[in-house]
């Protein structure tokens, strides 16, 4: 199994990476991060910090401010007040989500998204890291070594054999994986993986924590997850989320021995 | 401030312009025990009187009579004035001006004469009542009168009118005598001004005044006249401050200039009527464009359902209108009436079959919606095209709709407009409280926010679906009735509306009442503001574009919904 | 694979049968004499011709609706503004033929006292300009509309009704005479195209060739544009337009391009209708018109191309018999066919078949299918 587990190779040319610098070691700032709806809010002076190639788990109940924290790095909400950096130079709210995914934030979302209408392999081909705008998308033409990059990534997630099947007709767990596919079709350098195992049988989950794991170094991954087994087989460095700010930061263990955690979660 | 209703009880009164053609004679008005009992006196009077006419003997009020009737024409005027005096004497004097005081050759006397079948009919000249005859038309002889009796005659019935117990007759009154005043008749007036009470009244005889000051040669009294007038909505007077401020009009160059900056005042007021005007005719459209689109605001707004046949809906209530009025010719105002809970039960009625046989298939899919519904409106606009003729329909405004509210000399607002606003406002109200105090309004409101919890809670989702979507429907009738008196009634009524309604809709925001109600009135009088600068069909083009770059800027409309289920 | 290898069939036959009626009916023309069975009649062969051209003008709807998603309310108004470019060119070769006989002014400026041509018509006397024009005057206004919709994320049912807007607003502006282009009358008594007689036989079976090249050739355009990359990025928005964004594509730029090109090829097919009819006239724009082209659509099946090809002259077909037989009845239909399709056949009368096709291939093969 875990032959097959291979990370991919960063095999993109360099003429679409960015330069991100992280030299100070975070390649995701977030400071005094604030959002909120209606008066509801949602993210509460945050302050949150990535590390280059680290694999953060997050953590917290319903309604702490999870997904509105991957819809601020992502650009898909705008904070009222705070930072978010990229490295030490690219400010995020800047940009656009797709300027962001272009510089290399991907994100997996809660509810797997495939497209439902094309095959498994188009989905992977429109992931794929290349020159997104419109004409050279239309002219454009998958080279050997595009292809073997796809054909790659469908065996690490498992569905070569599906490569021409509509994505639709995947089940709940093998859309995720093929989201996950997706991701790593995109070369991110940070991964913002949304409840990667909803839906999934045991030994799904088993291998998507090798995947996760395998990918760490390479990538900065965080995840939001509520399986907490799930986690802590993951996780070295674990953050919890309570009513959109950091309750704390530490090891599984930490956390889960910290009181106000254990409030949170039981006395609500 | 005279309402229209006064101002039709006038019409049948003999108005002392009228100097041609029959009056209509309206004994109600003069109906009151005091001149029953008057009548009674003059008739025991004249019997004397005329036992004793042969002889001429002194008696003072034959005396006058006869001078009218055979006298010079100094004489006549000194009878008129004589007779003015008095004033039981009105009547006679209003037949005279009217050219129906006529000479009855056979008795020598004056009567008063009106058309009938055989040729006059003669009435005793002071209470107009008694019949005397009906005679040829040669039996009597007319009695002529040059333009000086005539304005003798104006005056004197003027100032008799002048005393009369009621305040609009008074003000007429006024009116008349101010026309082209001379010392005497100012006179009337200044007596008149100190006793008195009615405001109108005595605002008439100061502007009557006034103006016979700005015409004299006292040049204070001309200056304080003027200061006086240029606060004054009369058109009158303006028209001549026009004259006095024309260059080379007024020799005295104090008095041209006080009345060109008075012109400029009334001007510059005249500017402010104008646009309270133009507000006044933007909201009534706005209230067209609301009552056409708070319909749509349940629909689309409540409910999410795009329906195109919405317009169609509204034809539905207009030609109830016209059925209604078709079944009870002699009652319009009454089928009016009856139209508004008809119209809104048929819309409502077809909203639910609609609802039922097409939407409730297509939930979550709106362009499906859109293209069924829009089918669904051509099929109607077929059928009325195919039972009414594809030919424009009339629908009568009942009396009380009709005409427009005088406010002052420059200023005038239709009623059916005017009722068009009131009723779109209640229309509104009505809509609100359903939803704020009903049982099915917070059903409404419970499934428009999660369907599925309303559905766990034990709300029957499917009723509410198609008891909302009727109402939104109903009211698009009701909004058909409204436009049966401002426009045409045709198959084509709910085009020219859609794309105007679902604009507002979206202008506003989408599922805010509020909205819906800002929006429809800001493009209507953004409309009617434009107008004058572009045209009609430029100023709804510029508002269309206006819109559509509006929903660019702010997709969510003018009041959006918030918080993160709009988001989705 | 089966499925797929019906499915090209049907793309096929739609094909030569195109390529059939573009080539025979001008070919029989040209060999037969007037009163020879093989003659088509001045009447079909521009019934015909303008049936191409709707056909043409349904797939331009089908790309922006069946692979975009979006249902645009106004294509009739890109289709309009190439027919006004077209009839401007054939207005400026009246020349002194008009009634008013003024070589430099169309009739109805001399009506109005114009002493001078307005400027937007200068250069539509050259032929070339006016066909850049053609593609032009459609697609600038697609491209400034749809740039403001696209980039304030305006969509779905929004979207949809302000395309309406736009067609009604054009509608209003080109009734007025002021505008310049023959107010309420519209462009039309046109005499010559390129100097050839438009009302002759041969310039109208040279028109329906031309109809039937440019559709054949918009057709092989548009499916290897759906085919390409570019086409998957469209429906992939269309299906989950935020997903697409933060995998990096710039969405709005996307639907823009199919947009701008739907709305060039509508405008072609205005030019291509409006020497056939001999008229172009404000109604064009009207609500309805573009509404029609919907069910056209719909009835033929969205996202197929070819769906749009067949629904639009079925559709087409049916309003002529229907029109002259029950003048009533047409809009009863229009209107059951907009309710029938939604409710019973999302997928229009391709999806139907492919139904049928679908069924009997498993029947056929239910073993031998290889997965």
């Amino acid at each position: 199994m875990m032959d097959e587990m291979t990370a991919p190779k960063g095999a993109a040319s360099p003429q679409f990476r960015d330069y991100v610098d992280t030299k100070h070691g975070p390649i995701l700032y977030m400071e005094d991060v604030s959002v909120s709806f209606d008066g509801f809010k949602a993210l509460n002076h945050l302050s949150l910090y990535i590390d280059a190639g680290e694999l953060r788990c997050l953590i917290g109940p319903n309604g702490a401010g999870k997904t509105t924290l991957m819809d601020v790095i992502t650009g898909k909400t705008r904070p009222d007040t705070g930072e978010v950096f990229f490295g030490q130079t690219i400010d995020l709210l800047k940009m656009d989500e797709p300027a962001i995914a272009q510089a290399g934030i991907c994100r997996k979302f809660q509810k797997p998204s495939v497209f439902d209408a094309l095959t498994v392999f188009e989905n992977l081909e429109l992931a794929l890291k290349t020159d997104k705008r419109t004409w050279p998308t239309l002219f454009s033409k998958l080279n050997g070594a595009q292809r073997d990059r796809i054909q790659e990534v469908m065996l690490l997630i498992g569905l070569v054999g599906l490569k021409n099947q509509l994505a639709g007709i995947l089940s709940h767990g093998q859309k995720q994986w093929l989201e996950i596919g997706m991701l790593l079709m995109q070369e991110p350098k940070v991964m913002l993986v949304d409840e990667p195992i909803a839906g999934m049988t045991h030994q799904e989950v088993e291998r998507t924590a090798e995947l996760l794991l395998s990918l760490q170094g390479k990538h900065s991954i965080v995840v939001v997850e509520h399986d907490m087994e799930f986690v802590r087989s993951i996780a070295r460095k674990v953050t919890v989320l309570h009513e959109g700010s950091v309750l704390t930061e530490g090891t599984m263990d930490e956390v889960q021995n910290d009181t106000r955690v254990i409030q949170v979660y039981l006395g609500g | 401030m005279t309402t229209n209703h006064a101002k039709n009880d006038f019409k049948t009164l003999p108005l002392p312009e009228h100097t041609a053609g029959p009056v209509r004679r309206n004994g109600g008005v003069f109906k009151s025990l005091l001149s029953l009992a008057r009548a009674a006196i003059w008739a025991l009077f004249l019997l004397t009187f005329s036992a004793n006419l042969a002889a001429q003997t002194g008696d003072d009020l034959p005396q006058p009579l006869e001078q009218l009737r055979l006298g010079s024409m100094a004489e006549r005027e000194q009878a008129i004035e004589q007779l003015a005096e008095d004033s039981r004497n009105l009547k006679l004097l209003q037949a005279l001006q009217d050219g129906q005081l006529m000479d009855w050759k056979a008795e020598s006397r004056l009567v008063i004469a009106s058309e009938s079948a055989k040729g006059y009919n003669l009435r005793d000249p002071f209470d107009g009542k008694a019949v005397l005859a009906d005679v040829e038309r040669d039996a009597v002889g007319k009695l002529n009168l040059t333009n000086k009796l005539r304005s003798v005659l104006r005056k004197a019935i003027g100032g008799l009118q002048l005393n009369a117990d009621s305040a609009d007759m008074r003000l007429e009154a006024v009116k008349a005598i101010a026309k082209d005043a001379d010392d005497k008749a100012l006179q009337l007036l200044r007596k008149r001004l100190e006793k008195e009470r009615d405001a109108a009244v005595l605002a008439a005889i100061q502007e009557a005044l006034w103006l016979q000051d700005l015409n004299g040669d006292d040049k204070p009294a001309r200056l304080a006249a003027i200061t006086a007038l240029k606060n004054i909505n009369n058109q009158d007077a303006y028209n001549r401050l026009r004259e006095l401020a024309e260059p080379d009009a007024e020799a005295d160059p104090e008095v041209a200039e006080q009345a060109r900056s008075a012109v400029k005042k009334i001007e510059s007021r005249l500017q402010n009527y104008a646009a309270i005007e133009t507000v006044f005719f933007g909201l009534s459209l706005g209230a067209v464009l609301v009552l056409a689109s708070i319909g749509l605001a349940i629909t689309f707004g409540v409910m999410g359902v795009i329906n195109m046949a919405h317009g169609e809906l509204m034809m539905l209530g207009a030609y109830t209108t016209y059925v209604m009025q078709q079944l009870l010719p002699e009652y319009l105002g009454t089928a009016l009436i009856i139209s508004i809970p008809m119209a809104f039960l048929v819309a409502a009625l077809v909203g639910v079959i609609i609802e039922r046989g097409i939407i409730r298939f297509l939930y979550g899919r709106p362009l499906e919606t859109l293209l069924a519904t829009f089918g669904v409106s051509l099929f109607l606009q077929q059928s009325v095209r195919s039972i009414f003729s594809p030919l424009n329909r009339s629908v009568s405004t009942p009396d009380w709709m009709s005409g427009s509210w005088q406010i002052n000399d420059f200023l005038s607002l239709t009623w059916n407009r005017f009722y068009i606003l009131i009723f779109c406002l209640l229309v509104f109200t009505a809509l609100l409280q359903i939803l704020k105090r009903t049982k099915l309004g917070l059903e409404v409101r419970a499934v428009a926010q999660n369907r599925g919890m309303a559905r766990a809670m034990g709300i029957p989702t499917a009723r509410v679906d198609a008891m909302t979507f009727g109402l939104g429907s109903g009211i698009a009738g009701v909004a058909g009735v409204a436009l049966s008196q401002i426009t045409n009634v045709g198959p084509n009524l709910g085009q020219a509306y859609i794309v105007d309604s679902f604009m507002v809709v979206v202008f506003g925001g989408v599922g805010n009442l509020f909205g819906t109600l800002v929006a429809g009135f800001s493009l209507g009088i953004a409309n009617k503001f434009l107008e004058p600068y572009a045209g009609a069909v430029l100023a709804k083009i510029l508002v269309l574009v206006f819109i559509i770059l509006f929903i660019q800027k702010k997709p969510r409309g003018l009041f959006p919904q918030k918080g993160r289920a709009a988001d989705g | 694979m089966k499925n797929l290898l019906k499915q090209d069939k049907t793309y096929a036959s739609v094909l030569i049968a195109l390529a059939a009626v573009t080539l025979i009916i001008p070919f029989c023309n040209l060999i037969s004499s007037v009163d020879s069975p093989l003659h088509f009649s001045a009447y079909s062969v521009s019934l015909i011709g303008k049936y191409l051209c709707f056909a043409l003008l349904g797939l331009s709807l089908d790309m922006v609706w069946g692979y975009a998603g979006i249902l645009v309310l106004g294509q009739g108004a890109f289709f309009a503004l190439g027919g006004y470019a077209m009839g401007m060119y054939l207005m400026r070769q009246i020349g002194t033929r008009g009634v008013y006989g003024n070589p430099e002014l169309p009739d109805f400026m001399v009506f109005l006292n114009w002493s001078e041509l307005p400027w937007y018509w200068l250069g539509f006397e050259n032929f070339g300009f006016a066909m850049l024009m053609v593609f032009l005057a459609p697609g600038i206004l697609a491209f400034v509309f749809g740039w403001l919709a696209f980039r304030s994320r305006v969509t779905g049912v929004y979207l949809s009704i302000i395309t309406q807007a736009l067609t009604y607003a054009l509608l209003l502006a080109f009734f007025r005479n002021e505008m310049g282009f023959g107010g309420n009358n519209g462009l039309t008594d046109f005499k010559e195209i390129l100097g050839f007689n438009i009302q002759s036989e041969a310039v109208r079976s040279m028109l329906l060739l031309l109809s039937g090249l440019s559709l054949i050739g918009a057709l092989l355009l548009c499916r290897w544009i759906v085919n390409s990359k570019l086409g998957r990025v469209v429906t992939a928005i269309r299906d989950q337009e935020s997903r697409v964004r933060f995998l990096g594509y710039r969405v709005e730029l996307f639907k823009l391009w199919v947009f701008v090109f739907a709305a060039m090829l509508a405008g072609l097919a205005g030019a291509l209708y409006v020497p056939q009819v001999g008229i172009i006239n404000p109604s064009e724009f009207s609500p309805l018109n573009s509404l029609e082209i919907v069910i056209w659509v719909a009835v033929g099946g969205r996202g197929t191309l070819y769906g749009a090809i067949i629904g639009a002259v079925l559709v087409n077909y049916a309003k002529s018999v229907l029109t002259g037989l029950m003048p009533d009845a047409w809009l009863f239909c229009l209107g059951g066919a907009f309710i029938l399709v939604t409710l019973l056949l999302p997928d229009g009368i391709v999806g139907l078949l492919r139904r049928r096709i679908k069924s009997k291939s498993l029947d056929l093969s239910l073993e031998g299918e290889p997965t």
